[in-house]
């Protein structure tokens, strides 16, 4: 088959019931004749902007709540629009809209000139890096097809896309209502001589904003068959080719791009947004979650960003606020540093704040507890971009822009450089899956005699009932072998905990679910545990079992306390010594509240 | 390679780039989630589907298995073609049966209502839960009607199964959130973006094979509110409604007492093509007595739990 000329272009538009967005999709639809007869008539008076009315609580309300997509095509191209309402309460679903699209359209009544709404609109699409913003100056027909009222607001919009830095943003004035210069040329405004709406679209040249400089390819998942090994994706940067030389990360090793695969067979180069097969000539450890680099490009192993956040989530952002973070194909956890500034949308300002609140775009730093390889939104939008997952809703609260990256804190080194870990010929996802196991860690901290043992071993019943490989590594339990040599001193202590997080994470690693029910009194030995799972992609979750230190006191049933009391034992938390209460656990199981059902039905419920 | 990957020295034609985004959903699913399956009714876009999968996984299996919800109206041809073409993957094949959900009284059929379209939804949630299916493929697209217009590629269940238009995830970039809780499941649109001419297209450029009865064969019909209905052993004429042997063909593929033909003299893809872009109603409206039944059908159904 002949190569086509025919190529797709992705592109956004919002605004508000009165200022014609619908109109205008609804012209351009009619236009072109992609609206089918029965589509007209369920429109029932035939009216353009309601083409654009999807769901119903949106047709009784007469609002568009939400992102819809229509689909256009020409002979030279096909169009997909995303379109969103403008009002500054749909910033989350403009900045949806705006994501994925190549080139926006900006409304803007000839009557009213550059409102707000207009604004705000370009500069969300400037902010996600669209290069191409169209500003339509609608309704001509309303001001007499003036050209002086058109000029007017050129030169407004000029002035507006150069403080934006938009790179290509022409106006065009037109009706949508009544046809004028959107599919077809005007007769009423002979002093236009730029190109129609359509023919804007049709022509613009897009292809070229993608990467093609930095090579990056991040790994969804390893085919296997027979002796066939490859590495699948899509590339996000740069030109892939047989014979260029790479690294793969996270591990470091270089080798060559011996050849791309595909099920057509294998080609020449790959690019963005290409999905393709790529086969190494060495065998190294990579796997989901990996990313394939240029060899002399690579980017940081980054554990803190800079980044502007545009804020979808109802709770506030927060510093020390914690999510998910999925920068390509890799989920890490995130934790909010700082909350630098508040942008405004409308007036381009900043602001300090030190939250941000839903539809708030504005400037933070995260810290990561695994790395992320990402570059500068600006200069790639795949691998520069992110999203916040709210791990108790699982809600996407928060999309990301990269500004900048760093180093950070170090990866948790082996203790001796002879010493380096023996990867397994299996891979997880291999052993797992075969098993019909997936593991994790479930550390339960709390004071003794909180339950956590109780609430454990309920746990394990449960999970075995189910078919569920899993394991509770008790405190006790660990200290009669493993840990035998150890006393009660605070580094002692600290070294059981790490013993233990050590276990736990070999325990996930195997596929089964092990069950920590350890004091743990303080945070940062937790969070070396916690590390030490998120680095090796395991599931790891906090559960604090909070029960007020007189009624553990109360309960006593190794006799704990009363020995303390009597002067027997020293260093027993939460009476001698201190007990640091989680920050953030994943979840909080208050004993004197729930019983025990209750709290393992939770529990089931944040396994993976 | 038989589409043609670009179009200039850095660009894809419009069906690659389509292609491209299908497969890296697909792939992202299948790596993300537990359990997935593939819904294929054998029409044209679960073959597209299936093509789809086949790019995204080889040379390795799929890494699911491929579901079809039999309503026991299907018509023989499409179920031939299915049993062939499964066979020709390799793969693995769950037949879910309306009939069993009937025979098991999990559903009832209305006596004034032939048509199996509304049972389906139990026979295929219960096929979901009972093998622990998290994520189901489909091949609904955004064109098709106004309500998926605005769904998502991933558009998330509750544990009944249960679409909620308000609560849909925000799809930003390529960046997919699939994190759910356990008895939560989700539904994959990979070619939501595509149109109905896209599929055919695509069909055309990988000599993708469909049933028969996307191509105009004579067929007894009659007409029924203005959709012409194949007689069988499932539906019969009513007194009045004169049967008619004509030339026509199929645009969707689905419950034989439901989908409408339409007249139609061609033969093969090409012809096809030509008539669909020249087409001036869509596949929906011309061929699907159940989503005309009211204006918020489809949305109702998808509350429901329908694909």
């Amino acid at each position: 088959m002949a190569a086509p000329a025919h190529d797709l272009l992705r592109l956004a538009t919002a605004g508000s019931v009165d200022d014609g967005k619908s109109t205008l999709i609804g012209r351009l639809l009619v236009d072109t004749k992609q609206l089918f007869d029965d589509q007209l008539e369920a429109l029932g008076r035939g009216e353009l902007a309601h083409v654009t009315d999807g769901l119903r609580a949106e047709r009784e309300q007469g609002i568009t709540i939400d992102v819809a997509y229509r689909f256009f095509a020409t002979p030279r191209r096909s169009f997909i629009i995303a379109y969103t309402p403008g009002h500054v309460r749909y910033t989350r679903n403009m900045v949806t809209g705006a994501s994925t699209a190549d080139l926006a359209v900006v409304l803007i009544d000839a009557r009213k000139g550059l409102l707000e709404q207009s604004r705000r609109h370009a500069h969300i699409s400037a902010l996600l890096g669209i290069r191409h913003v169209v500003a339509v100056v609608n309704k001509m027909d309303l001001v007499d097809w003036d050209e002086d009222a058109f000029g007017a607001i050129e030169a407004q919009w000029r002035r507006d896309s150069e403080v934006l830095g938009i790179p290509d943003s022409p106006a065009i004035p037109l009706s949508a209502l009544e046809g004028d210069n959107v599919v077809s040329r005007s007769r009423r405004m002979p002093w236009w001589h730029g190109p129609t709406l359509l023919g804007h679209l049709e022509t613009v040249e897009v292809a070229r904003d993608r990467n093609y400089e930095d090579l990056r390819f991040p790994v969804q998942r390893v085919i296997r068959d027979g002796d066939f090994r490859g590495y699948a994706g899509q590339v996000a940067g740069g030109i892939l080719r047989p014979g260029a030389e790479v690294v793969v990360l996270p591990d470091g090793a270089r080798t060559r791009i011996e050849r791309l695969e595909t099920y057509d067979g294998p080609v020449e180069a790959a690019f963005p947004p290409m999905a393709v097969t790529v086969v190494l000539a060495d065998d190294v450890d990579a796997g989901r979650g990996g990313v394939i680099v240029g060899a002399h490009d690579a980017p940081v192993a980054a554990r803190s960003i800079d980044a502007t956040v545009c804020w979808m989530g109802e709770q506030p952002l927060r510093p020390g606020s914690r999510y998910l973070l999925k920068h390509t194909t890799r989920r890490v956890r995130a934790g909010v540093e700082r909350v630098e500034a508040r942008v405004d949308v409308t007036t381009f300002d900043q602001r300090d704040t030190d939250e941000l609140t839903l539809n708030d775009v504005g400037e933070v730093t995260l810290s990561l507890t695994s790395p992320v390889y990402a570059d500068a939104y600006e200069r790639n939008r795949a691998t520069g971009a992110f999203i916040l997952i709210d791990e108790r809703t699982h809600d996407t609260v928060g999309g990301g822009l990269v500004r900048a990256t760093r180093a950070g804190g170090a990866d948790p080194a082996p203790r001796s450089r002879d010493v380096v870990w023996h990867p397994s010929h299996l891979d997880r996802d291999a052993r797992w899956s075969a098993t019909g196991n997936r593991g994790a860690t479930v550390w339960l901290t709390g004071l003794p005699a909180s339950g956590k043992s109780t609430i454990a071993t309920a746990l394990e019943r449960e999970l075995v009932r189910q078919g569920r490989m899993a394991y509770v590594l008790d405190g006790d339990n660990i200290r009669h072998g493993l840990s035998g040599d150890l006393g009660f001193d605070e580094a002692s202590r600290e070294e059981n905990i790490r013993r233990v997080g050590q276990v736990a994470r070999l325990f996930a690693d195997s596929g089964v679910v092990a069950l920590v029910s350890l004091v743990s009194p303080l945070a940062e030995a937790r969070r070396a545990a916690r590390e030490l799972h998120e680095v090796a992609g395991l599931p790891f979750i906090e559960v604090f079992i909070d029960t007020p230190v007189h009624e553990c006191a109360r309960r006593d049933p190794k006799g704990l306390y009363a020995r303390a009391r009597a002067g027997r034992l020293r260093n027993l938390t939460g009476d001698g010594m201190r007990y640091e209460p989680p920050e953030r656990p994943e979840l909080i199981i208050r004993t004197t509240e729930e019983d025990v059902d209750g709290a393992v039905a939770r529990l089931l419920e944040w396994l993976p | 390679m038989t589409i043609a990957q670009q179009t200039g020295e850095l660009r894809l034609s419009h069906l690659a780039e389509l292609e491209a985004e299908a497969v890296t959903t697909m792939r992202e699913v299948a790596a993300e989630l537990e359990r997935p399956v593939l819904l294929f009714s054998g029409g044209k876009d679960s073959i597209v589907l299936l093509r789809l999968a086949e790019k995204a996984f080889r040379p390795g299996r799929f890494p699911f298995p491929v579901l079809h919800v039999d309503t026991g109206h299907n018509f023989p041809e499409v179920l031939e073609f299915r049993d062939r073409r499964i066979a020709e993957l390799g793969e693995e094949l769950i037949v879910a049966s309306v009939q069993d959900s009937i025979d098991r009284g999990r559903v009832h059929e209305d006596p004034g209502d032939p048509s199996r379209n509304r049972l389906q939804t139990t026979t295929l949630l219960d096929a979901l839960a009972e093998h622990g299916f998290d994520a189901a493929f489909g091949g609904a697209r955004r064109d098709e009607e106004r309500a998926r217009a605005k769904e998502r590629v991933l558009s998330f269940r509750d544990q009944a199964g249960q679409w909620d238009p308000r609560t849909q995830r925000p799809e930003l970039w390529n960046l997919f959130n699939t994190v759910i809780r356990r008895g939560e499941s989700v539904r994959v649109f990979p070619i939501s973006n595509w149109t109905e001419l896209d599929v055919w297209r695509y069909i055309q450029a990988e000599a993708l094979e469909v049933p028969s009865i996307y191509f105009a064969h004579e067929r007894q019909v009659f007409d029924r509110d203005g959709m012409l209905l194949a007689v069988s052993e499932f539906l019969q004429p009513a007194g009045g409604e004169p049967v008619m042997t004509d030339s026509v063909r199929y645009r969707t593929v689905g419950d034989m007492t439901v989908t409408g033909a339409i007249r139609s003299a061609a033969r093969d893809v090409d012809a096809v093509i030509e008539e669909t872009a020249a087409s001036r109603v869509t596949e929906r409206g011309q061929t699907r007595a159940d989503d005309r039944t009211s204006e918020a059908a489809m949305e109702d159904r998808k509350r429901e739990g329908y694909f």
